[in-house]
Order: C-alpha cells, then structure tokens, then sequence
C-alpha cells in the first residue's frame, strides 16, 4: 500500500515535472542549436569548420579569415546604419501619426467615426505587398526609387493599421475625468494628447515590438525598391553578399553571425520587456 | 463641466480633429489602400503594344488559369502554396500549443530563461535563417548527415532541399521552426489568462492535468486558436523571403517549392530570362488578395461569430 502510493507519486512527480523540462530542453537544442553552430564556427579556419564542426574554437583552430573577408567585401557598417535608420525613423512615425489618429478616434464623436476606423484597420489583415506593383509606380513617379525615403514610406503605411488599432483599445481605457479636468484648466486638445500619451506606454512598447521585427527583417520592398548598393538593408545586403559568397564558408559564417549578433544582443538586453510586450496585449 | 464638454462637441469645425487624423491617413491611403486598389485595377488591364493599356475586363485572370504559358505555373504555385500552410498548420500550431501549455504550468522552473530561448529564432531574418538550415542540410557540410549517423539511421539521409519531392516540406518544416514562438506566445498569453480559482476548483474535482487542459483550458483558449490559424494562414499565402533565400527566384528544384509569393515576384519583376510584366503580376497579386480575403472573411464570419467564447 504504501509502497503502491510512492510509486504513483513517484510518477506523478516524472510526468509533472519532469518530462515538462525534458520536452521544453529538449525543444530549446532544437531551436538554438543552429544558431549556436553558426556562430562557434564562424570563428574557426576551413579545416576544423568541416573535420570538427561541433567543437568551439580552439587556439589552434581560431581564425577570423571569413569576418576578414566580409569587412573587405561587403559594407555591413553601412547596411546596419541603413536597416536603423530605416526601422527607427519608421517606427517613430507610426508611433506618432498612429498615436494622435487612435486618439482622435477614441475621444471624439464626429460623424464616420466607425467607419475611419475600420478603413483604417483593413490593412491588419491584407498584406501590403499585394500592392507593390502600384507602389512601385508611385514610387517612381516621386523620384524616391533607390531611396530611404521610399522605405520608410512604405513601412509606415505598414505599421499604422495595427498600431492605431492597438492603441485605441488603450486609450478608451483613460479614465474621462482625467482629460475633462485638463479641458476645464484650459488646456488644448493637443496638450491633452501629449498629457495622455506616457499612460498608454506600455501599449506603445507593445505596438514597437510587433511593428519593429517585420520592419528590419523584410526583404522584399529592399529587393524591389531599395536595392543600390548604397541603401541596402541587412536583410538584403547578407542575402546578396551570401549569393555571391556560397562557395566561402569561412566568409559565408561570418556574414550570417554579423547579421544575427547584433540582434540577439539587443534581445537579450531587452528580451525581458519585450516578451511581457507580446503577451501583455492579449492579457490586458 | 456639463457646459464644457457639450460646448466642445458643438464646434463647428473641429480642426484638431483633422490634424489629428491626416497624417496617419494620408501616408496610410496613399503607400497602402491606393496601391491596392490601383493594383486590383491595374489587373483588368494588358499593355496595347504602344506604351498604352487596354481594358480587357477578366482577360488576364482567364489567361492565368487557363492559358498554358501561364496556367501550368499559376496552378502549381497555388498547390504548392496550400501544401505549405498545410504542413504549417499542423506542425507549427499543435507543438506551439504544446510548449506554450507547459510554460504556463504553475511552478515551472527557469519559465522565463525558456520563454526567451524558444522564441529565439522567430527574432531572426527569414534570409538569416535559410542560410542557416540551408549549411546545416548541406551534404558538404553534413551536419545533418552526421546527426542521422549518430542515431543509426544515416541510410534515410538525402540532400532534401534539392529534390523535387522533398524541398517544400522542408522549406515549410524550416518556417515552422523559426515562427513557433508566435503561436507559442499566443496561446501562452492566453493560458495566462485563465483566473486560477477555475483549474484550482477542477483539480480539487480529481481532474488530472490532461484533463483540465482539454476539458478547461482549451476550451477557453479558442478565440486564440482562431488568431493563430488566420494569421498563419495570411503569413503563409504572403510568404516570399525564405523561399528566394534558400531556392532563389526560380523556387527550384523544377518549381517545387514555387508559391504564390514568388510567382508573384517573377511575374512582375521579371527574373533571368522572364521579362516583367507589371499587368500580369497586379493579376497574380489580385488572385493573392482573393484567397487572402477569403480567408479572412471566413474567419471573420464562420469562426469567430460562431465559437462560443466564454467571459472570463
């Protein structure tokens, strides 16, 4: 009996505790590990990438001949200066057009009022490259072909459809009295806006994250509208330099952990908040 | 106070509203819903020859379907393209639900450390990661091979992205990998929110975990599993990176891993020998936006009105 009884908490305490690490370690290799061997062996010479790839540097394996190569042969300081410009100016312009339209559309009653928000939230579902054929046209006819601008442009229009829909949820969520205290002191509708804004940050922090990582990661408008040396991206800037670069492992490696480092510095950093971001908005 | 408010909403002209609201509109009108629009128009259209174009109403989409310079292609890639959300929606969303329904079992050690790690990869450039995989699957490199050996079934090993039978399950297997933190995160946000007392009171009930989770847990959660299947369904109709990064614009080998989203890309663009054609690419975009647009209105309409979601 009390043999029998141990055992089962034996087992509830295998399936319970246990194998949930088991599954969740387990699952965790498989998403790291090949990250992890990218970048062990960037730093490796030709020889041991293929007779030792699972092994880190050693002092008699480590080279930098592949960074070597990327830094002479492509200009990765040029192309991350471009993706942050690209991604800050864009997410700034969201943030700010998005935050005064959600505003607007959450504290005034005017007539079409249900309407402008729906038009305005059409673009969450339809992807905005189903379009690039007309953007293409009208970034042409602007003269901002092979240009930033052009980009940031797009990127915008992009992003604004979630951010105002997100940040509206939040801003009905501001109690009344708070603004119609600030209305009777004499403030502008503008200052109200400005008032306001610090309350809703953590919807803004949110709204950055899922409007961020779509942003630096495309590859597609670069491709189509951005694609001169001179204003390329990282996405499109490793891509090409990897098409070009197959047969150089060494250089292959190292392009691919340039690429990833800088990212997932930054997620470390930040991961904390951004995952409380991303699960905050469906939590509330 | 009374007086104040009703003398603001009396304005005649609300400016602050206008100014408020066109920025946002504007750049949103003008780089998203026009091009849309004008592109959908665009697509009942074929250049006359002289620089001119010419209406020729469903014209191009009879081609597109059923013209055999065009039809063949078209089919495929829309083939290819359910054959992709499909692996994806039945790999992706059940081992996101799964990992997403153990990290939100109450005292689960290092929650957090595993949270951060898992989602990872979806952090990461497309292009990023189909290089990666693309390396790690290389025969010359045989990291892959070497894998197989190590469990004794190296005989099974095949350079699967260059075969025509085996490249898109693999190339859809390598989108799963790198967004399964998306459904993941949904569905633990969603686990999160389920008020404790409810599984409290079925565990005093004598429900064991399995239990609970199907019997309580999911049923709650399924407004999220609505999110999660129109979302992937969106993402993989739009898909476009992974594909041109590891297979290139012609989506080899022989088109099998060719999708909408790179039919799109040379038919507009034009790729080596292909010549672009904007007209014939608004029209693969339109068929794009036809089956995305049906989704969603499926979604809208069949799931979300008729599910019953439970306040909580």
């Amino acid at each position: 009996m009390v043999n029998q009884s141990s055992s089962s908490a034996w087992q509830r305490w295998l399936t319970q505790t246990v194998l949930p690490h088991v599954i969740l370690f387990g699952y965790t290799c498989v998403a790291l590990f090949p990250i992890f061997l990218v970048i062990i062996n960037s730093m490796k010479e030709r020889k041991a990438i293929f007779k030792a790839p699972y092994l880190p540097p050693l002092p008699d394996t480590f080279s930098l001949e592949g960074y070597a190569t990327v830094i002479e042969r492509a200009n990765f300081p040029l192309y991350f200066t471009n993706s942050i410009v690209v991604t800050v100016v864009s997410l700034v312009l969201i943030l700010f057009t998005g935050s005064m339209a959600a505003y607007a559309l959450s504290e005034y009653k005017f007539p079409g009022n249900t309407l402008l928000g729906l038009y305005m939230a059409l673009g969450i579902m339809i992807p905005i490259r189903l379009g690039t054929v007309s953007i293409m046209s009208i970034v042409v006819s602007m003269g901002l072909m092979n240009t930033l601008t052009a980009l940031i442009l797009v990127y915008t229009a992009m992003g604004l459809p979630l951010c105002i829909f997100v940040l509206q949820e939040f801003m009905r969520q501001v109690p009344r009295d708070l603004k119609d205290a600030a209305r009777v002191d004499g403030a502008s509708e503008y200052r109200i806006y400005w008032l306001i804004l610090p309350l809703v940050s953590p919807a803004l922090a949110t709204v950055a994250v899922f409007t961020m990582i779509p942003i630096w990661n495309d590859l597609w408008f670069p491709l189509i509208l951005a694609s001169g040396e001179s204003v390329k991206t990282v996405t499109l800037g490793a891509q090409i330099f990897l098409g070009q670069f197959v047969t150089d492992w060494n250089a292959v490696l190292a392009s691919l952990s340039l690429a990833m480092i800088p990212i997932l510095i930054l997620y470390i950093i930040f991961s904390r908040q951004l995952i409380r971001g991303l699960t905050s908005g469906a939590v509330k | 106070m009374e007086k104040e408010i009703t003398k603001t909403s009396r304005k005649p002209f609300p400016t602050h509203i206008i100014v408020f609201i066109a920025p946002a509109f504007i750049i949103y009108t003008v780089f998203m819903v026009f091009p849309l629009i004008d592109s959908l128009r665009l697509s009942f259209f074929a250049p006359d020859g002289q620089g001119g174009a010419v209406f020729v109403g469903l014209g191009n989409y009879i081609t597109l379907m059923t013209d055999e310079l065009w039809s063949d292609r078209f089919w495929n890639a829309l083939w290819n393209n359910f054959v992709f959300f499909f692996i994806n929606m039945i790999v992706q969303n059940p081992v996101g639900l799964l990992l997403a329904a153990l990290l939100s079992a109450r005292k689960l050690r290092f929650r957090n450390s595993y949270r951060t790690m898992l989602f990872t990869p979806t952090m990461l450039s497309v292009v990023i990661i189909g290089f990666i995989w693309q390396l790690i699957l290389s025969p010359l490199w045989g990291i892959a091979k070497g894998m197989m050996t190590f469990i004794g079934m190296e005989q099974f090993f095949m350079p699967w992205l260059g075969l025509e039978s085996s490249a898109l399950i693999v190339l859809a297997l390598i989108s799963v990998w790198q967004f399964i933190g998306i459904p993941m995160m949904l569905f633990y946000a969603a686990l999160l929110g389920i008020p404790e007392e409810m599984v409290e009171a079925a565990h005093v009930d004598g429900a064991n975990p399995w239990q609970v989770f199907w019997s309580i847990k999911f049923p709650l959660i399924l407004p999220s599993v609505g999110i999660v299947s129109i979302l992937t369904y969106v993402g993989n109709f739009n898909a476009f990176d992974l594909i041109y990064a590891v297979q290139g614009g012609l989506a080899g080998p022989n088109y099998s891993t060719d999708i909408m989203g790179t039919l799109f890309y040379r038919t507009f663009f034009g790729f080596q020998l292909q010549l672009g054609n904007p007209t014939m690419g608004a029209t693969v975009a339109g068929m794009m936006f036809m089956i995305i647009l049906g989704g969603v209105l499926l979604y809208l309409y069949g799931w979300q009105r008729n599910i019953q979601t439970y306040e909580v």
